[in-house]
């Protein structure tokens, strides 16, 4: 049972939509449904004091159903702490909504995981890639993408 | 009345006052700018995708070029993050901790010299431009003596320093130090009552403190628009609670805040400095974890043990236990944050950097869209973003 005053109220709230609570060198992440994620950010922001959203990112679970994960990492300028949240999202149905509707912070954030990681953003304003060119295809940082890049060899290391 | 079109220019991405290569597209009514639409990733080189193809080791340098301007601070955040990972964070070594203060708030002085330069030289105030090179100068050559490289330090350690401070080098910091406050008045004397300096700076870029939180403003901007938050202090590392320092805060948050709030960090930074050289004691500088550490090089080559830890660590690297942590500190430029993911593997499974200046960035728009163009100029200075940072 996680110490994390803010799982407490998770639970009191959303019941069983707290679906894994996981605690690691004294961090602790939260797992929720994708569905829920602007209604818990939304709590979380205005019931528990998290107001601010640190970082937000798309990981790639690949060989893993559902493939990716959103991880965002919240901040409560009050009392100092930080929580982990998570959503988990299917390689076939690869979007969840945004948040940028409760931080605007996220709307750059959302636009990297998209430009970078392939995640769509249910009505993000201006989902758009960010750092790569526009006309690029894919996402690099899947799994699935070579580091040298599409259609090249990979590095073998020197000949001699 | 006449009705005018608006104008749509193009600023950068060759552009002496953006900072590096940002490109804004911004759409003018005479001389006011509605809208403005930043471009970045000119400078994009897949940091994140490569880390995830190296050793935790291997890591370390490529942080070094993210915010060229404060290197150590990159190299800080990513060995506590990794320290943490493995669960050895509290067994860093007393004299590694606090030369990794005394280096980051040297580094936190010259970051700030390079944006008290460049913003001045973009509002047209040349001669700040060279007494600040002239100090930060100095700090480039204690980076030097110490890691060997102006720039790309790549000094610490996960575990702890590569290296022992070189002789006499205190005594040097010291002198320089004692003399730094001194200078920041003489920086103050040229801007602070110049009338030009005024009419730029004050009430140009004003953003209260519920916004900037909104929009994920970190550091010195968000410290000048009244919120007391600074992870030196609110989540101390590296025993940064041992010493006594302000939070500089101010509560108009303007661009005069933000050029007040700096200096002042400045003279904090020196504050702290000292306090780091008065209780510097000698001892080890590396965490007495051997399948984590390099060996010193007697080591290697006197014993069996030595020459095997070092031959696995180069080959190989360290595996850490599969699990998650994410680390932020406190940059010259705002929160610079790490999310290592390991899969017990010797490479990070993915590596996500929060970048202070990118959010920073952010803000722009909401900062400047109905001010004037030259006041663009003055925003982008006070943001004091670093495009290898934002591009990654």
């Amino acid at each position: 049972m996680s110490e994390h005053p803010a799982v407490a109220q998770l639970k009191g709230q959303f019941g069983d939509k707290v679906l894994k609570v996981e605690e690691f060198r004294g961090q602790t992440s939260v797992t929720v449904p994708k569905e829920e994620i602007v209604a818990v950010c939304t709590f979380l922001r205005d019931s528990c004091g998290y107001n601010f959203l640190t970082d937000l990112c798309g990981v790639d679970y690949l060989g893993r159903t559902p493939r990716f994960t959103v991880v965002y990492q919240l901040y409560n300028i009050g009392t100092h702490t930080r929580l982990r949240l998570k959503a988990e999202v299917e390689e076939a149905d690869c979007r969840i909504d945004t948040v940028t509707g409760v931080w605007s912070t996220a709307n750059w954030f959302e636009r990297e995981c998209w430009d970078l990681m392939g995640i769509a953003f249910v009505d993000h304003p201006d989902l758009r890639r960010i750092l790569l060119p526009e006309d690029w295809s894919g996402h690099p940082l899947r799994k699935d993408y070579p580091v040298q890049g599409p259609d090249r060899e990979p590095y073998q290391g020197r000949l001699s | 009345m006449a009705k005018t079109e608006t104008m749509t220019i193009n600023m950068g991405p060759q552009h002496p006052s953006t900072h590096g290569v940002l490109q804004l597209v911004l759409e003018l009514d005479g001389e006011i700018v509605r809208k403005i639409t930043p471009h970045i990733g000119f400078l994009h080189r897949g940091v994140e995708k490569l880390a995830e193809h190296r050793t935790y080791h291997q890591v370390l340098p490529l942080t070094d070029r993210l915010d060229y301007l404060a290197p150590m601070h990159n190299n800080l955040g990513y060995v506590l993050a990794v320290e943490k990972l493995l669960g050895i964070d509290e067994q860093i070594p007393e004299r590694a901790n606090a030369v990794r203060v005394m280096m980051a708030e040297l580094t936190r002085i010259k970051s700030h010299l390079v944006w008290l330069a460049t913003h001045a030289l973009d509002i047209g105030a040349m001669t700040v431009f060279l007494y600040c090179f002239r100090e930060r100068e100095r700090i480039m050559d204690f980076y030097e003596k110490i890691s060997g490289a102006r720039m790309t330090s790549n000094y610490f350690r996960v575990g702890g320093l590569s290296r022992d401070l070189p002789d006499g080098i205190e005594r040097e910091i010291r002198a320089f130090i004692d003399e730094m406050p001194g200078h920041v008045d003489t920086y103050e004397g040229l801007l602070s009552g110049n009338k030009i300096w005024q009419k730029r700076v004050m009430g140009i870029g004003v953003i209260g403190a519920k916004d900037a939180i909104d929009i994920g403003l970190t550091g010195p901007a968000l410290r000048a628009s009244g919120v007391d938050w600074d992870l030196r202090r609110d989540q101390s590392y590296c025993d940064y609670d041992k010493y006594d320092f302000q939070v500089i805060t101010g509560k108009d948050g303007d661009t005069w805040t933000r050029y007040k709030c700096r200096l002042d960090e400045i003279r904090e930074s020196c504050k702290i400095v000292r306090q780091v050289l008065d209780g510097l004691k000698p001892g080890p500088i590396l965490a007495d974890c051997p399948k984590v550490c390099l060996p010193p090089k007697k080591d290697v080559v006197n014993t069996i043990e030595g020459l095997i830890h070092h031959f696995k660590i180069i080959t190989e690297g360290f595996k850490p236990e599969p699990g998650e942590v994410y680390v932020g500190v406190e940059n010259p430029k705002g929160e610079v944050g790490y999310y290592l993911i390991s899969d017990g593997s010797p490479h990070p499974y993915r590596m996500k950097i929060r970048p202070a200046s990118f959010v920073n960035l952010q803000a722009l728009p909401q900062m400047a869209e109905g001010a004037m163009i030259a006041d663009v100029i003055a925003i982008i200075g006070t943001l004091d973003v670093v495009l290898g940072e934002i591009d990654r």
